[in-house]
């Protein structure tokens, strides 16, 4: 099942501290969300919310055009994926997937049933009589989903569920994730501070600051357009070049004032936007690239990272001329 | 230096156990007096032990006090404790604090309030009242116990459950009980110990039905006697086996 979710002005403050600043967002149903900031930016408040573990102090949310005030988390179509999984250890995998059922008063053959069913999905069928002190994190985490989605939620929250996994399993697991949320079409809300990971499965990444949403966009939105530059500079990385009324350091670059954003992978020996010759100071080959800092000639101070096709010769010393490509003005 | 810990560790246990030996050697002697020389071994004394009929009907109404204010306690301390680990509740530390006082309160002034208490309510002093004083007493060790377990996987597990739809009385049922089994069960038996040995409560607070310490403190008043040693080996035994039951069931390893 799936359901659209709306968080019209939502706030959250505790006592002085405001944890929220009027949010809103409209999800659709079957959508990938994945909320991305740094760590005390209102990401997990904001999951707590729609979850119903914490009462907002305004606004409202809806899930599938019911508005959720005094909906407690146990009666709203949501269920969590925690960081910890949260597993109970005294039960067995089986019983830990069909608990959820359980509760609904769903007769043991059945709830039987959709437990495996749900185990095979995410490949533990076999270990359906195991408990989860006997499982690697990366089980125990598959089985936190299934169970999860064993009741079939409208909407599926995921608080941080792969940030306790090794980075290999990690990016495994998010390929995994999206392939499961495909299938079965649930509204997913994961929040993360992993911007790989957020771009590698969400159909929207919201990027999120000290309480407030900066950029709702998909992933290359946010990457070649960022509506902000806390958007720029948190996701990838960036070159800033400061301009005022059509003048920079490196010339008159564009129109307008504020700070001109351009990616490293973005500037080269050809482009429209001519950046004027610099310095290689240091080059480091990546495989995928060649990571050079430059010192432009027109302003030495102001150096700029630069990804060079990985065939290019470049060595400290070198002088090229420079053109960028995608600049944005925020 | 091996030597050293090794002498102290023997003369530690000697220290602790020697009155036991001694008790439990005499309560074998073959003559009128547990006083050396001895002189058994010999049964007879557990044998007249086993046939006082007083002495056995103590034994079962200690069995009944120590089981049913054990479970008072159990029942009052662990729905105490959850409802002070989960809530933040005004004047918690307060509460807290109140439930767990009687233990710094000397036995014999709990006894004499319950006493006084009882006789104002006009009620006639018995097991019943026996097993609430017990019930006082061990309640705040139970509270304790059972506080110090939940931790935060306990948290996060009921949070799953309720998430997952389960009402407050279920959480309780399918995920704070059975997560909190060993330390529900350490907390049992030991409160039967307590309650098992406990003399002032009992003493102060029974008329006609008496606990065993009860009873033999009765038998001490007409002097020393094998009868005596017998019966507190028997004491000694069943307290063992409590403790066993309690090193097998929950200290355990237990994989979490």
């Amino acid at each position: 099942m799936t359901a659209p979710v709306s968080i019209r002005n939502v706030t959250q403050s505790y006592g002085a501290a405001i944890a929220l600043h009027g949010v809103n967002l409209e999800i659709a149903a079957g959508e990938f969300i994945v909320l991305l900031g740094p760590s005390g930016c209102g990401k997990t408040t904001l999951l707590n919310i729609i979850g119903g573990f914490v009462a907002q102090t305004g606004g409202q949310v809806l899930i599938g055009g019911r508005d959720m005030a005094g909906v407690a988390a146990k009666d709203r179509p949501t269920t969590t994926v925690f960081q910890d999984y949260a597993l109970f250890p005294h039960m067995t995998l089986a019983d830990n997937v069909a608990f959820g059922l359980r509760m609904r008063g769903i007769a043991k053959p059945e709830r039987t049933a959709k437990a495996t069913e749900m185990l095979a999905m995410v490949g533990l069928d076999a270990m359906a009589n195991r408990r989860p002190h006997e499982l690697s994190g990366g089980q125990r985490q598959r089985t936190a989903l299934a169970r999860a989605l064993a009741v079939s939620p409208d909407v599926l929250l995921l608080d941080e569920p792969l940030g306790a996994l090794d980075l290999k399993l990690r990016r495994q697991m998010q390929d995994e994730l999206k392939a499961i949320q495909r299938r079965v079409g649930t509204t997913f809300i994961h929040v993360t501070h992993d911007q790989e990971e957020a771009m590698a499965i969400a159909d929207r990444i919201v990027v999120m600051n000290q309480g407030r949403i900066e950029q709702a966009a998909p992933a290359r939105d946010v990457y070649l357009r960022p509506a902000s530059l806390f958007v720029a500079g948190f996701i990838g990385e960036v070159n800033r070049i400061p301009l005022t009324n059509g003048q920079s350091a490196l010339g008159p670059l564009m129109q307008g004032s504020g700070t001109i954003i351009i990616r490293p992978e973005s500037i080269g020996r050809d482009g429209p936007l001519p950046l004027g010759t610099a310095k290689v100071t240091d080059v480091a080959f990546f495989g995928t690239h060649a990571r050079a800092h430059m010192a432009p000639l027109a302003s030495p101070d102001l150096i700029l990272t630069v990804h060079l096709p990985p065939g290019t010769t470049a060595s400290p010393g070198d002088e090229m001329p420079l053109f960028a490509r995608d600049a944005v003005l925020l | 230096m091996k030597l050293l810990s090794a002498a102290y560790l023997t003369i530690a246990y000697v220290f602790i156990f020697l009155p036991v030996a001694v008790l439990v050697l005499f309560s074998f002697q073959s003559g009128r007096l547990p006083v050396p020389p001895f002189n058994g071994p010999s049964f007879k004394w557990y044998g007249q032990v086993l046939q006082d009929r007083a002495l056995m009907a103590a034994l079962g109404n200690s069995l009944i006090v120590a089981v049913f204010s054990s479970a008072v306690a159990l029942i009052l301390g662990f729905l105490a404790a959850t409802a002070l680990a989960r809530y933040r509740l005004p004047g918690s530390a307060l509460m807290r604090g109140v439930l767990i006082a009687p233990m710094t309160v000397s036995y014999l002034i709990i006894a004499l309030g319950l006493m006084g208490l009882w006789n104002q309510m006009g009620l006639s002093v018995g097991l019943i009242t026996t097993t609430i004083g017990h019930a006082v007493t061990n309640l705040p060790l139970c509270f304790a116990i059972l506080y110090t377990a939940m931790g935060d996987q306990q948290k996060n597990a009921e949070r799953a459950a309720r998430d997952l739809g389960a009402t407050e009385t279920q959480v309780l049922w399918h995920i704070t009980a059975p997560m909190l089994l060993p330390s529900m069960l350490a907390a049992f038996f030991l409160s039967v110990t307590f309650s098992w040995d406990e003399f002032i409560i009992a003493f102060l607070t029974t008329r006609f039905d008496v606990t065993l310490p009860v009873e033999i403190w009765s038998l001490l008043k007409s002097g020393l006697n094998p009868k005596t040693n017998a019966i507190g080996s028997l004491v000694f035994l069943i307290s063992i086996a409590v403790l066993f039951v309690l090193e097998f069931s929950v200290f355990r390893k237990r994989p979490l």
